[in-house]
């Protein structure tokens, strides 16, 4: 079932035309990956489903209301039904990693101050963090990083959860570790995550279904196995990373 | 030749625009997120302290000397008309009215203002605004609004501090170096200075203030472009705001007199 419907979405910047007519349907309680080269707006479209930016054409609907046109005030509230983590993790570098991730909990809660370093206690726990709830984000490896930015992106025990490249700049062993935390906490909640990355291993790992954007637009979608056999010359040239094929290198 | 100049005019012309509507959207948020509940005091206490206790080391210098060399400067002058008994006065009036409120909005605009452009900035370009509107928290009313009550209420303080070690230092050069009589001097002061003078340079600092950290926060709210971004930010902060203190002083002070 869509949870979330993405249609026709268009969006530009200046005279540049990032997305072209997006059509996605993202599956509730599934992992849902987009993948995509380096700079064909996978990181504008996933900004479109949490009104980080708006579209100038086209509709996103979450369980069927439309969500791309609401003003800013019902935002507020249906953001609430979202988490995300940043590429670089974007934690409060003035907070320490317990703010951080209790962050969400102190401004929409009114939880005791006890009560949220419990509930950040576990979240850390269940990134594999423990004991560094009063460690400064500056303090922190970049995979620490994106486990802290995993906890805070799930302690409200969101529906939704959106990852922007969760695994660039990190090593191969790091990636896989990712890899299972995002299967670990999607799989225990059933939530809906929705990924965008270039990493290859790491979407053939955890993704329920791939959708390829390119050009603008989503050019094939399917499950795991569909997409290995998808016989389109340009997703097989990004699936197997060749330089030479449709997709040109400049 | 010409057409490329027009051209260059009208893109000056439409930033200035959309500088000017971007920054009047974030005051108007600004205030009214300011007086809507809840009213985070935690952040404008810790901003109060960053403007107003961290500036107080630059202030006291400031105006210490300014009101040090008011004095030189305002005996050599008024020795000449045999006038000077008036060193208190022009010392007292010329910091309540003038140098008080323009000189702290300076210095905590270059020490205070330049800080908050960056942090800010570089919350920009780290995703950390982008992570706040995630979490549904406003990052006008959670970051801008604490910014601009300090500015607003620290200013003055400031203003305040500046002016009274500017007397000290104008009564210490006037006093004990340049041998005016105490009594003379602080009398001629009370005489000449009144209350009214002081409160024109408050009103002023207030203004200040909210020049200061909305310029700050706006250029650090919508900076853009990694590292050299952020410091683009911080010298238009302190550039923009310090002329727009002095365009606003001139203006303010043609309305007072």
């Amino acid at each position: 079932m869509g949870m979330i419907k993405i249609s026709n979405l268009k969006k530009f910047f200046g005279t540049k035309r990032v997305l072209d007519g997006v059509d996605l349907e993202i599956d509730k309680g599934k992992i849902t990956v987009i993948i995509g080269r380096s700079g064909e707006g996978k990181s504008v479209l996933i900004k479109h489903i949490i009104g980080l930016l708006r579209p100038d054409d086209g509709q996103i609907f979450l369980e069927g209301q439309e969500i791309s046109s609401m003003s800013e005030r019902d935002w507020g509230e249906v953001r609430k039904r979202f988490g995300m983590l940043f590429q670089g993790a974007a934690l409060f570098d003035s907070m320490t990693v317990g703010e951080n991730v209790g962050f969400p909990l102190k401004e929409h809660t009114d939880l005791a101050d006890e009560d949220i370093m419990k509930i950040v206690g576990d979240k850390l726990r269940r990134v594999g963090l423990v004991g560094v709830e009063h460690m400064m984000p500056a303090e922190l490896s970049g995979g620490m990083k994106k486990r802290v930015g995993l906890a805070r992106a799930i302690v409200m025990d969101p529906e939704i959860v959106l990852f922007d490249e969760p695994t660039t700049g990190l090593d191969p062993i790091m990636s896989d570790s990712i890899a299972d935390l995002v299967l670990d906490t999607q799989r225990s909640l059933q939530t809906t995550y929705i990924l965008i990355t270039h990493d290859i291993p790491f979407t053939y790992k955890i993704a329920d279904k791939i959708a390829m954007l390119h050009e603008g637009r989503i050019i094939e979608q399917g499950t795991v196995e569909e997409m290995k056999n998808n016989p389109n010359p340009v997703v097989k040239q990004f699936l197997e990373g060749r330089a030479e094929g449709p997709i040109k290198v400049y | 030749m010409i057409r490329a100049y027009l051209e260059k005019l009208g893109r000056m012309a439409e930033k200035f625009v959309d500088t000017a509507g971007l920054m009047s959207i974030m005051l108007f948020q600004a205030a009214v997120h300011a007086f809507t509940p809840p009213i985070k005091f935690r952040n404008i206490f810790k901003q109060m302290e960053f403007v107003g206790v961290q500036s107080l080391f630059v202030v006291i210098l400031t105006g210490s000397f300014t009101g040090m060399v008011l004095a030189l400067q305002s005996f050599n002058a008024l020795k000449r008309f045999g006038a000077e008994s008036l060193v208190g006065p022009t010392v007292a009036l010329s910091m309540a009215r003038e140098l008080g409120p323009v000189l702290t909005g300076l210095m905590v605009t270059g020490r205070a203002g330049s800080a908050m452009a960056t942090e800010l900035g570089t919350m920009r370009v780290t995703e950390q605004i982008d992570a706040l509107v995630t979490m549904a928290v406003n990052p006008v009313k959670y970051l801008v609004v604490p910014r601009v009550i300090a500015g607003v209420l620290m200013f003055p303080l400031l203003a305040i501090i500046t002016d009274f070690v500017g007397v000290l230092g104008g009564y210490f050069v006037g006093v004990k170096l340049l041998g005016i009589n105490p009594g003379v001097y602080i009398g001629r002061t009370i005489d000449f200075v009144q209350v009214s003078d002081i409160f024109a340079g408050l009103y002023k600092s207030i203004v200040f203030g909210l020049i200061t950290t909305l310029v700050a926060s706006y250029n650090g709210f919508y900076a853009y472009g990694g590292a050299e971004g952020v410091g683009r930010a911080a010298t238009n902060s302190v550039v923009t705001a310090s002329v727009m203190i002095l365009v606003s002083d001139y203006l303010m002070s043609s309305f007072m007199v």
